[in-house]
């Protein structure tokens, strides 16, 4: 579904992925990890158009989107929760939410859109009783749960998550696992979710990446990941 | 004379919030519309309505056709090299307004008829003072239901507070800055065409209407609607009663005194907060 090859991004003269590839098909979950600086959050912005690689390719449904503009991209069905949650702090809950159906809004799918609001307050009922509240007065997991909500808004074929679970509890991490297990096996989302907290990542995921200083150096399914020694002394902490 | 300030002041604002850049050409928005108006109103004879209509649109376009031909096609301005671009365009805007329609002054009877006046408890406002405020009420009460009540508002609002982040909801992030263009160049017009009736305008009256303009966007707070118009109009009555009790001498320099003592004691502007942050990329 999304296919990257040998792309090389540079932030000025700083090569920062170095003819990095990976693929995600149709349905999967696909976990990224990687040390901090390896280049994780790098490789999503350059999926999104907002630093194009300067060589390779970015094919997404049989289409090359290597250096589309972002909103071109959007439309196409790719969606990011940028690191950091990036909501839009002096607008409401749900102005927030609207915003995220920008790229389909019109006046003839006004109420399709309207039907999304009640999915995202159906996967994330937190959210109801807070929908005419500042975006910047919610909690840091109510924040991660708009950011995960706006992006859906888009009606996302491919959601790409960035380090959702950062500076959150545990139980709430948890929580935002579990909805994302439930965006899969209900409306069939693809997921790439890029993470420090490799375990849990990987426990609900298909198949997993190793990232090193901009290049992938292990891949393989879940299991593979999990029982590997090298990873499970990096980045498993056992 | 206030409610002008606070019209120049959100054209500021407007493009501020949107690309980050003081648009110094903001005055000159307003010159052109003082000029195209006094041109179409009393040498052409149009209808005002129509005068007006043509002429906010005109200087609409030119906004257009200076973000189109200057700002848009550098592919990563830095701010200091686009805020160099607006005031080099205000210099060609000048230059090119003089060529044209000459150094003489222009100005136009008042909207209701020549120097008609309403008596208010003694004192004789001329009645252009009214359409001056209708005007800025007309442009306030849109403005506010524009950035809060219309998708297209909200998303240039989510493009000024996160640029990177509106992109990733799929709002064309470029076309926004264009049409702050547009747009603050659209109320420049508005204020420039009513007001040419009181002031009068020559091919340099946009430095004085943008500095005093640029003035009570700071003094406002830097990006702050709400604080741009009150700070128009605070500006605007301290110049009166510095026109009244010193010398009218000093009335122009008041605007810049506040500007400088704004930016010493608090850059933030009086009802800014978060804007001093942004105020430091310069
Ligand atoms: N805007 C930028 N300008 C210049 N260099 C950058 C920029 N953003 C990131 N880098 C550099 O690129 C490299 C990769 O950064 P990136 O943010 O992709 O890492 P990451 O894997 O997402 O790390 P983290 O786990 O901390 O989020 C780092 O060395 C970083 O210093
Ligand atoms: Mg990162």
């Amino acid at each position: 579904m999304l296919r990257i090859q040998n792309i090389r991004s540079f932030y000025g003269n700083l090569l920062v992925l170095k003819n990095l590839s990976l693929h995600i098909n149709e349905g999967e979950i696909v976990t990224l990890i990687g040390a901090n600086g390896s280049g994780k959050s790098t490789l999503l912005k350059s999926i999104m158009g907002l630093l194009p690689p300067r060589q390779g390719l970015i094919v997404f449904q049989d289409k090359d989107i290597t250096h589309l503009r972002t909103e071109k991209i959007v439309r196409l069905g790719i969606a990011l929760v940028p690191e950091g949650r990036h909501i839009f702090a002096p607008l409401s809950v749900q102005d927030n939410l609207l915003l995220g159906s920008y790229s389909r809004y019109s006046f003839r799918n006004k109420s399709e859109v309207m039907a999304d609001f009640d999915r995202i307050f159906d996967l994330f009922p937190h959210l109801v009783k807070k929908r005419k509240q500042l975006a910047g007065t919610l909690s840091g997991g109510e924040q991660q749960m708009l950011a995960i909500g706006r992006a859906l808004m888009s009606r996302p074929r491919i959601l790409l998550l960035d380090e959702p679970s950062m500076g959150l509890a545990p139980i709430i991490v948890e929580d935002i696992f579990a909805k994302i297990t439930k965006l899969r096996s209900e409306e069939k989302t693809t997921i790439l979710l890029v993470e420090q907290n490799a375990e849990m990542a990987l426990d609900i995921s298909d198949r997993g990446y190793v990232l090193e200083t901009g290049k992938i150096v292990f891949q393989g399914p879940r299991e593979d990941l999990l029982e590997n020694a090298e990873i499970k002394r990096a980045y498993l902490g056992k | 004379m206030g409610s002008i300030y606070a019209l120049a002041a959100l054209g500021f604002n407007i493009i501020y919030n949107a690309t980050g850049i003081i648009n110094f050409a903001q005055g000159e928005f307003v010159m052109l519309g003082a000029m195209l108006m006094a041109y179409f109103a009393a040498v052409l004879k149009l209808p005002l309505l129509l005068a007006f209509i043509v002429v906010v649109l005109l200087v609409a376009c030119v906004g257009l056709i200076l973000e189109r031909g200057c700002i848009h096609p550098l592919k990563n301005p830095s701010i200091l090299v686009l805020v160099m671009i607006t005031i080099a365009a205000s210099i060609l805007l000048k230059g090119v307004t003089m060529f044209i329609a000459g150094k003489e002054v222009h100005g136009m009877e008042y909207f209701s008829g020549e120097n008609t006046v309403v008596d208010m408890g003694g004192a004789k406002v001329p009645t252009q003072t009214f359409w001056i405020l209708g005007v800025l009420g007309v442009v306030v009460c849109g403005l506010v239901i524009f950035f809060n009540l219309t998708l297209a508002g909200k998303a240039m609002r989510a493009c000024a507070f996160d640029r990177t982040a509106a992109s990733l909801m799929g709002i064309p992030t470029k076309r926004m800055v264009m049409f702050s263009f547009f747009l603050s160049a659209a109320i420049g017009g508005m204020a420039g065409a009513v007001i040419v009736p009181i002031s009068m305008a020559d091919y340099q009256s946009g430095a004085m209407f943008g500095i005093k303009g640029f003035g009570a966007a700071v003094f406002g707070g830097l990006g702050n609607n709400f604080g741009a118009v009150s700070a128009g109009l605070i500006l605007g009555i301290l110049e009166a009663l510095t026109a009244g009790y010193l010398s009218s001498h000093y009335k122009d320099a008041l605007p810049l005194a506040v500007l400088l003592l704004v930016l010493f004691v608090k850059p933030s502007g009086l009802f800014g907060s978060e804007a001093a942050g942004r105020l430091k990329k310069f």
